[in-house]
């Protein structure tokens, strides 16, 4: 106990917030890259990969936190997750490597048609990237079919259901619309029209998609909405995410994109608190039976080992949140190329 | 092929390409904290030149160490659950460690390092390119630490038993402290620092070649013979303590380093040789009785040979580990004789008047990567069959939900994906070599390419 709070539960909060921490940072470098090719001039583009240039792959440094955070915590879901998930989990792997050697890569060469190519792989690997990381999540709040020995008995055909096919979709809405947001932010001029024109469509296409999933969510899967149904204070979520998700086109039309970025930074906060609710104590349902799910009690390190963790979380994180917000700030503003861009 | 063996390849794939990338980033951090460090002493161009040639090198090179690295981190949980499960409370501690304090502030400075040079003061830049290479430095320290717990497992115990058996930490300190994690992690990082150097050496070797770029090529030559120099001879040290480590922790590998069959005989060292494994016989250039001599410090006490260890428990392809191992030996003492020897012709003042010993050094790039994956092939192979020495077979450790044309499926995916980032990687690399370092223009922070104005203020 820790703070009233077991370790276990800790240890869960803490990776819930490493994962939010990634949506959000990494999900406006995903969303940039999936918008891409909706950008149509080569300056343009190379303005837009210059506003994510210095950020993403400290962005991306979350998901290697995250991944380190699930393995020392609770290794049992660690093991059984990404075994179950072997395929998506290698697409999504596969597609972070294109997304960053895109990014590296594409600028090294003047012609345009070597650039051309790597802006098609670039967007490409981040849709593949965006799109994973959706169906994975759709799958872990479904559950996915287990054993008694906590492994999965499902196979590839198992990932598309309907359900989690919609939260892939929605996910990668959320994040283009997050991506526009962020870059209308970082430009000017007409690229800014443009952007702005952009991340007003993609609002409307996750609003859409996510009617959709939370209709679809209230009545084909009743595990993901019947805790936050029979617990009325926690509403406060859902109930802010919906003003944020509200506020996003009224911010939009007002020209306020740091209020908009801001917004919809809540609006995944929110929309994975709430995921966290409604899994928790869970850490993968199985969908087949519940007693076979993994839970933060069954899948944990030892507490010895939670109580190191926590010291180190409560030493780093800090030090990451300083840093971090060093270099953003030092990179404030509108971008500006010059010789060390992109 | 079995489900085990495909894992292995697979693993071995992996890592020996994400192995290329981070050396070269610990050891050019290095370099440019000590060339930026130059520049900012003296205030001369050439030194500011090649600084910023180096970053652009250092940033292709750590963007692949990313993309390959990260692959890494996961496919313990898809291949290898049962380990996962096993060593979590140990190995993930040590892999959010390396997150958190290692990878952290190598990525969030690296922005800074490689596009903050108009942006921030000199002196805020030089103390990031400090924390990139403190970084990558720290990064080294868990990663090694996490694998010489593999080697020799310390402060833990084990609870549970058979395939539900996991080893606890009851001693972070001496989890990370253990027996080999410090020397083995002096040998990583002087190979890193090699490999750094010796990149820096050949590409500056090839410009004094063409007659390019010399004002630039020639100090930064110097720089990285230096610390190559340096690095090769604290490298016998750092390697041999090693040696005499694994030959008190893990006797079996130190036998199959040295293709030591009988427990009874004085055991040479070998210089170059083969090893039979049907006939348990190794035939070669040797130093008679040395191996006993860095075991018991008496070059004729018998030493612990592969037949005391039982059947089940030995490393197999004993002839593979011998020839890692003594291809790495061969490169470090080589590295030695053609660093001082360069260093006597510098001091002479000829240093690059011998054509040969230039394109010596263009080649000589290779050396350390070649000894780096040896050692790392050594040291994985001679600990099989364990995958946590003397705990944890590597048979026991897969999982169980994953199938073998699986596993085939993602090897092939990672061999076509990894082949063309490697043909990529050495196309732009030999572009970027070519084109050589740029004189950059005095910084005129009013000067905009495309017509954008700077505004400070975010709205």
């Amino acid at each position: 106990m820790f703070l009233g709070i077991d370790y276990n539960t800790w240890w869960f909060l803490v990776f819930g917030a490493i994962i939010t921490g990634y949506a959000i940072l990494d999900g406006f470098d995903l969303g940039a890259g999936a918008l891409h090719l909706f950008l149509k001039k080569e300056q343009s583009r190379r303005i837009a990969m210059n506003a994510i240039g210095p950020v993403w792959d400290g962005n991306e440094v979350w998901l290697v936190i995250g991944g380190g955070a699930l393995f020392a915590g609770f290794p049992v879901a660690y093991a059984a997750v990404f075994s179950a998930f072997y395929l998506p989990a290698f697409i999504f792997l596969i597609g972070l490597i294109w997304r960053a050697v895109a990014i590296e890569f594409r600028s090294k060469e003047p012609g345009l048609r070597w650039r051309f190519a790597w802006d098609f792989i670039y967007s490409f690997a981040c849709i593949v990237v965006t799109l994973s990381l959706g169906l994975m999540l759709g799958n872990v709040a479904l559950g996915l079919p287990l054993n008694a020995q906590q492994e999965f008995t499902g196979n590839m055909l198992t990932f598309f259901n309907p359900f989690s096919i919609l939260v892939a979709v929605t996910t990668l809405a959320l994040f283009m619309m997050h991506g526009a947001i962020f870059l209308a932010m970082k430009t000017e001029n007409r690229l800014y029209t443009k952007l702005t024109i952009l991340a007003k469509n993609f609002t409307v296409f996750f609003i859409v998609t996510f009617a959709l999933t939370t209709l679809y969510t209230l009545l084909y899967v009743p595990h993901m909405s019947d805790r936050i149904r029979s617990n009325p204070a926690y509403f406060i979520f859902p109930l802010i995410m919906f003003l944020a998700i509200a506020n996003i086109p009224r911010l939009l039309k007002k020209s306020r994109y740091r209020s908009a970025f801001i917004s919809s930074s809540i609006t995944i906060a929110c929309l994975l608190i709430a995921v966290a609710i409604e899994v928790f104590p869970n850490l993968l349902y199985a969908s087949n039976n519940p007693a076979y799910s993994i839970t933060i009690q069954n899948a944990a390190s030892s507490v010895k080992t939670m109580k190191i963790l926590l010291m180190i979380a409560l030493i780093g994180t800090p030090l990451v949140l300083i840093y971090t917000g060093f270099v953003f700030w030092t990179f404030k503003g509108k971008v500006k190329l010059d010789e060390t861009s992109y | 092929m079995s489900t085990e063996i495909l894992a292995r390849i697979q693993f071995a794939f992996t890592i020996a390409f994400h192995y290329i990338y981070p050396p070269l980033s610990i050891g050019l951090g290095l370099i440019l904290v000590i060339m930026e460090g130059l520049y900012l002493k003296t205030k001369r161009e050439v030194y500011k030149t090649m600084t910023r040639f180096w970053i652009k090198i250092f940033a292709l090179i750590f963007g692949l160490g990313v993309a390959t690295g990260i692959i890494m981190e996961f496919e313990f949980g898809t291949n290898w659950a049962v380990y996962s499960k096993y060593v979590g409370d140990v190995f993930g501690s040590a892999l959010a460690a390396e997150g958190i304090f290692a990878f952290a502030i190598e990525s969030g400075f690296l922005g800074i390092l490689i596009f903050g040079w108009n942006r921030v003061s000199s002196t805020v830049h030089f103390i990031s390119t400090i924390m990139v290479f403190f970084g990558s430095l720290f990064s080294a320290v868990w990663i090694v630490v996490a694998n010489s717990w593999q080697q020799t497992p310390a402060g833990f115990h084990i609870v549970g038993k058979g395939l539900d058996a996991r080893a606890e930490i009851t001693d972070f300190w001496a989890m990370v402290f253990n027996p080999s994690s410090m020397q083995r992690l002096t040998h990583v990082w002087i190979g890193a620092f090699l490999a750094g150097a010796f990149l820096v050496l050949s590409v500056n070797a090839y410009y004094i070649l063409k007659n390019r770029h010399l004002e630039i090529a020639k100090p930064a030559f110097k720089i990285a013979l230096a610390v190559a120099t340096f690095f090769s001879i604290a490298q016998l040290i750092a390697g041999s303590v090693s040696a005499e480590g694994v030959s008190k922790n893990q006797p079996a590998k130190l036998a199959a380093m040295e293709g030591h069959f009988d427990s009874n005989a004085v055991a040479p060292m070998y210089l170059f040789g083969w090893v039979d494994e049907n006939k348990q016989r190794t035939s070669g250039v040797n130093i008679p009785g040395g191996l006993s001599f860095l075991v018991h410090k008496d070059f004729s006490k018998p030493v612990e040979g592969l037949n005391a260890i039982k059947p089940e428990d030995r490393p197999t392809q004993v002839n593979a580990i011998f020839q890692f191992y003594h291809i790495m030996i061969i490169i470090g003492v080589a590295s030695i004789f053609l660093t001082l020897y360069a260093c006597w012709l510098w001091k002479k003042g000829k240093l690059f008047d011998k054509r040969w010993l230039m394109i010596v050094f263009v080649w000589g790039v290779l050396l350390p990567q070649i000894a780096n994956q040896c050692g790392w092939f050594t040291a994985e192979m001679g600990r099989q069959p364990w995958v946590v020495y003397g705990l944890l077979r590597t048979s026991d450790a897969l999982s169980a939900a994953v199938k073998a044309n699986e596993i085939l499926t993602s090897l092939i995916m990672f061999t076509l994906v990894y082949a063309t980032l490697f043909v990529l990687f050495l196309f732009i690399m030999n572009r970027k070599i070519k084109k050589g370092p740029e004189l950059y223009e005095a910084d005129d922070e009013e000067t905009d390419h495309f017509g954008i104005r700077e505004n400070p203020m975010v709205t």
